[in-house]
């Protein structure tokens, strides 16, 4: 038998404080609910980024168009909704161009709606790599918001340009106003409110799949409740608090507010949008730390 | 502090059987119910070891139960078991891909897994892009891969086509670029899986090689989980001996390794007359008992160095007369290896019952089939007695014993991959220097 020298001195191991502090690590069934381990997320960073690039690059590689493709989609939806709910429905857009008006809403509501979908299929379309190999799953689904905002980004300017030129033609319904700060707040509101719903919905699908068919139809649906194609002032005042329990409206109308100038605007509604994502976002985040653990035992 | 790198606990892991589906929910209201009260779980307590072979009466079954032990710092363990045994479950466990359902590991330092190589490869992107995506998902730095990015390449030989997306790699290519990434991370523990079984003989000897490596010069902790005897006797010391999702033993891993062989142990190493099928029939000679022998008596289960004694207990029914034994040896696919039968100038002894007329009444005759003779590979013995050496008129018992030969780590202080070959004797090799 070939001696091997098996007793070397290891190499030397920072030891992390922690309950059991002897140990670097300890691997338990069931750890303490708020327990987040979001630090590990941070140390992953690395990883969260190359995420993005994958996401990124592997959806228009070997197409001809390539990233225009990020504006012939809000630009279609757009055209869509000006016939449908313009021209042959002939909803109200507050006096505004119907494409700036669209436009606007597309963009928000793509972004919300699209990272939503995406985080809420997280374990069930990355079920072999979170197989054979642990890293903090929380890294696939913040991936995901940021390359969505990427995308968001790219369809933001297609907007800003379709907005820039009704402005320098003087067209005088558009009133921008200083709210537009606001535009990185409620970005980062989307964001987060669609991470934390995604979060809960992919934790509760790795064991029952209903709830993957369900969340595909109601988000089309809940478009249809969130101002995106009308405004809010169409609204019945009687009826209207039924449209702004919806967190997503908001949001939708304080944009639209701050670029065009019209719809309306209230710290109230923006502060029940804000706290409403607080909470999902947190609740989110412990079921589905919780089901990390043992995901692959029943997905 | 103490040298302990690894600490296992009472470590258990229940899963439920069958699908998950429709009772899903009330067991997990159940669940539920029982903890808002304080309770135990309901559905912990039941369950059963996991024998895959036996049906069992629970739903649910413990694929580890209490398994204890220590992995010391620096120490290279082999996990062995047969199929089933829980190791694949220990070590996804290990790697947090699953949590326990019982116990705690308790672990000194970074620990890395390899399941799988190429885990989150991308087919669309380029070599060098998922050397970065798939180190990144084994815990590396993005600087760490800059760092080793060369040497990573350079490892994979695939140099050449690194700008190219992966997908058009062929899956030697594909492979070995993957190897190349984990083989170059650098955790303080490192799990291991059979990934080893890659690629051509070359490539799987470099990657055993790097293994050796990183266990002996880096002196890092390393569990091996391998099926391969020949692997684990090189790179491990000690081993575990794991069945049913429990520790058989642990220790080092000859001992281990003989232990392993004798799991497979049955008494299927004997077959006594009522259970040997003849399709050939000479009413004057009868079978008894077919056994073959190692040596702790009958087996189906034996060690490279082990001798394995063919036995044949038959009757001579009424009339007197010569006896010719026989046998076959053939291999997995059916196919006759070799052939033998007591003759004299055949048999390495002289056996004084040849060529005698032997009276009615019962016999033993053995033949042995030397150690170091057979590869690690399965076998089935054919058993034949005939009235003499024409093998016209005989009695047949075709395939009457399957056994399986083990790799025992004898022969394995140099080559540790794949031995082809229906056979492995030990040869004379002998060099002299030409004038």
């Amino acid at each position: 038998m070939q001696h091997i020298e098996v007793l070397r001195q290891p190499k030397p191991i920072v030891v992390s404080p922690s309950n059991n502090n002897e140990w670097t690590e300890v691997i338990e069934p069931r750890t303490n609910l708020l327990d987040l381990r979001l630090g590990d997320v941070w140390r992953y960073r690395d990883l969260v980024m190359m995420f993005v690039r994958r996401d990124f690059i592997s959806t228009y590689k070997q197409t001809v168009l390539g990233p225009i493709w990020f504006f012939i989609q809000p630009l279609l939806t757009t055209l869509t909704f000006i016939i449908i709910f313009g021209q042959v429905a002939k909803l109200s857009t507050d006096g505004l161009p119907q494409i700036v008006f669209y436009l606007a809403g597309v963009t928000v509501w793509n972004y919300f709606s699209q990272t939503l979908t995406a985080i809420s299929t997280v374990f069930v379309t990355n079920a072999a790599i979170f197989g054979k190999v642990y890293f903090p799953r929380l890294t696939m689904p913040v991936s995901i918001v940021l390359a969505n905002i990427v995308r968001f980004l790219i369809q933001f300017g297609l907007f800003l340009g379709v907005w820039l030129y009704y402005i320098l033609r003087g067209d005088s319904t558009i009133n921008p106003n200083w709210l537009i700060v606001l535009t990185p707040v409620l970005l980062a509101m989307m964001g987060l409110m669609s991470l934390g719903l995604g979060m809960i919905f992919s934790s509760l699908t790795t064991k029952y799949r209903d709830l993957s068919m369900l969340l595909t139809f109601g988000v089309q649906l809940l478009m249809y409740a969130t101002p995106v194609i009308y405004p809010l002032s169409s609204i019945p005042e009687e009826y209207r608090w039924l449209v702004l329990a919806n967190p997503m409206s908001s949001i939708v109308e304080t944009f639209r507010y701050a670029f065009l100038g019209s719809g309306s605007f209230n710290w109230v509604y923006l502060g029940y949008s804000a706290l409403f994502t607080v909470v999902i976002l947190l609740a989110g985040t412990i079921i589905f730390n919780k089901v990390e653990k043992s995901f692959t035992d029943t997905v | 502090m103490s040298n302990i790198a690894i600490r296992v606990e009472n470590l258990g892991k229940q899963y439920r059987l069958g699908e998950i589906g429709t009772g899903t929910l009330s067991h997990d209201l159940n669940r539920w119910w029982a903890r808002m009260r304080g309770k135990e779980d309901p559905f912990a307590k039941i369950g059963e070891a996991n024998d895959r072979t036996t049906k069992g009466n629970s739903e649910y079954v413990w694929a580890l139960k209490d398994v204890n032990f220590d992995v010391k710092a620096g120490e290279v363990l082999g996990i062995i078991g047969r199929n089933g045994a829980g190791k694949s479950t220990l070590l996804k466990i290990l790697s947090k891909v699953t949590a326990p359902t019982t116990g705690r590991i308790k672990v000194n330092g970074r620990i890395a897994s390899l399941l799988e190589v190429g885990t989150g490869f991308h087919p669309e992107l380029t070599g060098r892009e998922n050397i970065y995506l798939n180190g990144a998902i084994l815990g590396m730095s993005k600087s760490e891969i800059n760092r080793k990015f060369d040497e990573i390449v350079d490892f994979s030989g695939v140099e050449r086509y690194i700008d190219t997306p992966v997908k058009r790699y062929s899956s030697g290519m594909y492979v070995r670029l993957a190897f190349a990434v984990s083989a170059f991370l650098e955790p303080e523990i490192l799990i291991v899986d059979e990934v080893l079984a890659v690629g051509d003989a070359e490539f799987q000897k470099k990657c055993l090689g790097r293994m050796k490596d990183v266990s002996t010069n880096d002196g890092r902790t390393i569990l091996f989980v391998s099926h391969n005897m020949a692997a684990v006797s090189t790179l491990c010391s000690t081993s575990v001996l794991m069945q049913h999702g429990t520790v058989l033993d642990h220790g080092d891993t000859k001992n281990i390794i003989e232990q392993y062989i004798s799991i497979g142990r049955t008494s299927n190493g004997e077959v006594w007359e009522d259970d040997i099928k003849c399709t050939l029939t000479n009413p004057n000679l009868k079978f008894k008992k077919v056994s073959l022998m190692g040596k702790n008596g009958p087996s189906n289960s034996f060690g490279l160095d082990e001798d394995i004694v063919c036995q044949i207990d038959y009757e001579v029914v009424s009339d007197s007369t010569t006896v010719v034994p026989s046998i076959h040896l053939l291999n997995n696919y059916g196919e006759c290896i070799l052939a033998s039968f007591n003759a004299t100038s055949v048999s390495l002894i002289p056996d004084p019952y040849f060529d005698k007329v032997l009276p009615k009444g019962q016999y033993r005759v053995q033949c042995t089939i030397p150690r170091y003779f057979l590869n690690d590979t399965q076998y089935t013995i054919s058993a034949f007695i005939a009235n003499d050496i024409s093998f016209h008129n005989m009695t047949s018992a075709e395939e009457v014993i399957s056994f399986e030969v083990n790799e025992t780590g004898a022969m394995r202080q140099e080559h540790i991959g794949t031995w082809i070959g229906q056979i492995r004797p030990r040869l004379e090799w002998k060099t002299t220097k030409e004038l």
